[in-house]
């Protein structure tokens, strides 16, 4: 609900960057119940529904990454 | 009741008073000329790197109640008790661009809170005593909420009576007086070093006692199989609550940034760059919280039994009694020492930052317009004291389920800034007198739905939880969604209505104190001085 495009053309600098609509993907797969409320397949005994949204922590940790690094440059 | 259990008491009791210790030094970490300004106080300098961000956001926003409360859940309920970790994991992309403009335009105008902020914008002291009130009235029944994570922990080691969370917060009350911000950043490295220690070894360990983790998911499973009555407890989600499920993640992520404390983390970092690098770095501590989170589930296969207290037994109990039966005495020790000092890092911010809503908005607004900086820290040391002692008596005067309930409500409220905080960096389209009434609308309607919700598992009528029957509006389903978001939706309502009525109307509106490019400034970029600009 938090809209990310900026309302206003920055005079100066801006933040904005097309990298910026990777953060979508983490904001919106975690909560896509559907994706993962199931047992099956386990691993390490650990049904779907915990190991996925466990790993979905690296996957947002990388597109923020991402986001980060490519946009870092334009601060300079 | 058991006897007191010695060796976990000295551990814990060492432990404890090793931090506090550090918590006095701390004034002289980093060196500050002087304490006498909020920067200094409550901002620790306005000068963090990277490193003492992770360690001080990790150690506001993971509290010891989180670490107590969320694993509670999931042993009562299962996989709805784990939205803590998709919540944790869409907060940081979600906030990512919004926090950086907030850091820039506070770094420019020098706010403390994020009612300065919307003081400047939308040039409404109203509006800006609004988003105060409600702050602080989240803030305060969060920080009688750590008190129950000591108490736990007590209570687990056989110490009963409420003196020994009376010296603790004494204690904890006299650092922060002293040292401001930097406290509680400097106790956070032993904090959140104590709690990965702690969690790593439980997670290896408790799995390889109990029989693997394969067996831990089917202990789960044969226990809500067990209790039919409960529609919404299981190892996985039903059809009802998964919509719920999806809804408490969102609006918990989208509430987590307004409130005071984590702001206050934020405008206490050095320049952008830190607050990008944390956004990608916080997540480190969802997978720890995660893990936290199935000790609820370990508790459940091995067997822990809630202690009672009052007749009522006290799920909160469950993550202390299962490392008391798991682990050996000493290691036990180390354990409740983490939740107890976890409790103090939180808690500190917490009074801090409520101290510096109360000192910014309404004493220097309304009582002493011409406060120096030395007043403003001053009053902030003050009033951090007396926030203190207000959550304390919380605790003690009064159930400590209406506290539990206040954090709910808690959670619901500061959700309705939102419009004027999150938005408001974003666009300057909103009219000030639309967002008061869509902040009052939002305010009164998430309050009569949480009163509407009964619990019967815990033969409550009212605030009984936060899942809102759809069929309670019409719908033919039933599906329930988080209150939160249904009272932000018609706080957004009034205020978008509202704004277009205001304009429709030509109603004055406030002058916004804010350039554009005051949104994208970085360190060494000139700062403008004082806030005066936007009196209107």
């Amino acid at each position: 609900m938090a809209s990310k495009e900026d309302p206003a053309p920055e005079p100066r600098r801006s933040d904005r960057s097309h990298w910026n609509w990777l953060l979508v993907v983490p904001v919106v797969v975690p909560l896509l119940t559907f994706l993962y409320n199931k047992d099956t397949p386990r691993l390490a005994g650990f049904p779907a529904f915990y190991w996925m949204q466990l790993a979905f922590i690296p996957l947002g940790v990388a597109c923020t990454a991402i986001v980060y690094h490519m946009t870092k440059k334009r601060e300079d | 009741m058991k006897d007191v259990k010695t060796t976990e008491l000295v551990i814990f009791a060492v432990l404890f008073l090793l931090v506090s210790g550090m918590g006095f030094v701390a004034a002289k970490w980093r060196r500050p000329t002087t304490m006498d300004s909020l920067d200094e106080w409550g901002l620790g300098g306005r000068n963090f790197g990277s490193w003492v961000t992770w360690f001080l956001i990790g150690g506001d926003i993971y509290t010891a109640y989180t670490f107590v409360a969320v694993p509670a859940l999931v042993f009562g309920a299962g996989a709805a008790g784990f939205y803590a970790v998709p919540y944790t994991i869409v907060v940081y992309p979600l906030v990512f661009l919004v926090l950086i403009r907030l850091w820039s335009v506070s770094h420019v105008h020098g706010f403390v809170t994020p009612a300065d902020f919307v003081r400047a914008r939308f040039g409404s002291p109203t509006l800006a005593l609004a988003v105060a009130i409600t702050g602080i009235v989240a803030t305060m029944p969060y920080i009688a909420l750590q008190l129950v994570g000591i108490e736990a922990v007590l209570k687990s080691m056989g110490v009963n009576g409420h003196w020994p969370i009376l010296i603790a917060f004494a204690i904890l009350a006299a650092y922060t007086y002293q040292s401001g911000l930097r406290a509680p950043a400097l106790i956070a490295f032993v904090k959140d070093g104590l709690i990965y220690l702690v969690i790593i070894v439980a997670v290896l360990y408790i799995p390889h006692k109990l029989g693997g983790w394969g067996h831990i998911f089917d202990a789960g499973q044969a226990k809500f199989d067990g209790t039919k009555k409960d529609p919404t407890d299981g190892v996985l989600l039903n059809h009802n609550n998964q919509l719920n499920y999806a809804m408490l993640a969102l609006g918990s992520a989208m509430a987590l940034f307004l409130y005071p404390h984590s702001i206050t983390g934020i405008l206490a970092s050095k320049n952008r760059n830190v607050i990008k690098r944390n956004m990608a770095a916080l997540p480190a501590y969802s997978f720890v919280l995660g893990l936290i989170a199935l000790l609820g589930l370990m508790a459940i296969a091995a067997k822990v039994v809630p202690i009672t207290t009052d007749g009522k037994p006290d799920s909160n109990t469950v993550v202390p009694l299962l490392f008391d039966k798991m682990f050996p005495d000493w290691f036990t020790g180390v354990a409740f020492a983490a939740v107890g000092i976890g409790a103090l890092v939180p808690a500190a911010i917490m009074s801090i930052a409520a101290a510096n809503l109360f000192t910014r908005n309404i004493y220097k607004e309304f009582i002493k317009r011409d406060a120096t900086p030395k007043q403003e820290a001053t009053v902030s040391k003050l009033v951090s004291l007396v926030v203190k002692v207000g959550a304390v008596a919380c605790i003690l005067l009064l159930d400590p389920q209406f506290s539990i309930d206040l954090q709910l409500i808690g959670g619901v409220i500061i959700l309705q800034t939102l419009p004027a905080v999150g938005l408001g960096l974003m666009t300057r389209w909103f009219h000030r007198g639309a967002l008061i009434a869509g902040l009052v609308a939002g305010l009164a309607a998430g309050l009569y739905m949480l009163y509407e919700i009964p619990n019967p598992a815990k033969h409550k009528e009212h605030f009984g939880g936060s899942a809102y029957k759809l069929s309670e509006l019409g719908f033919d389903t039933k599906m329930t969604v988080y209150v939160g978001i249904l009272a932000l939706l018609v706080n957004v309502a009034v205020a978008i209505v509202g704004t277009v009525i205001c304009k429709v109307a030509k109603l004055a509106d406030g002058i916004d104190a804010t350039k554009t490019s005051d949104y994208t400034a970085d360190e060494g970029d000139p700062k403008v001085h004082p806030m005066e600009l936007s009196a209107h």
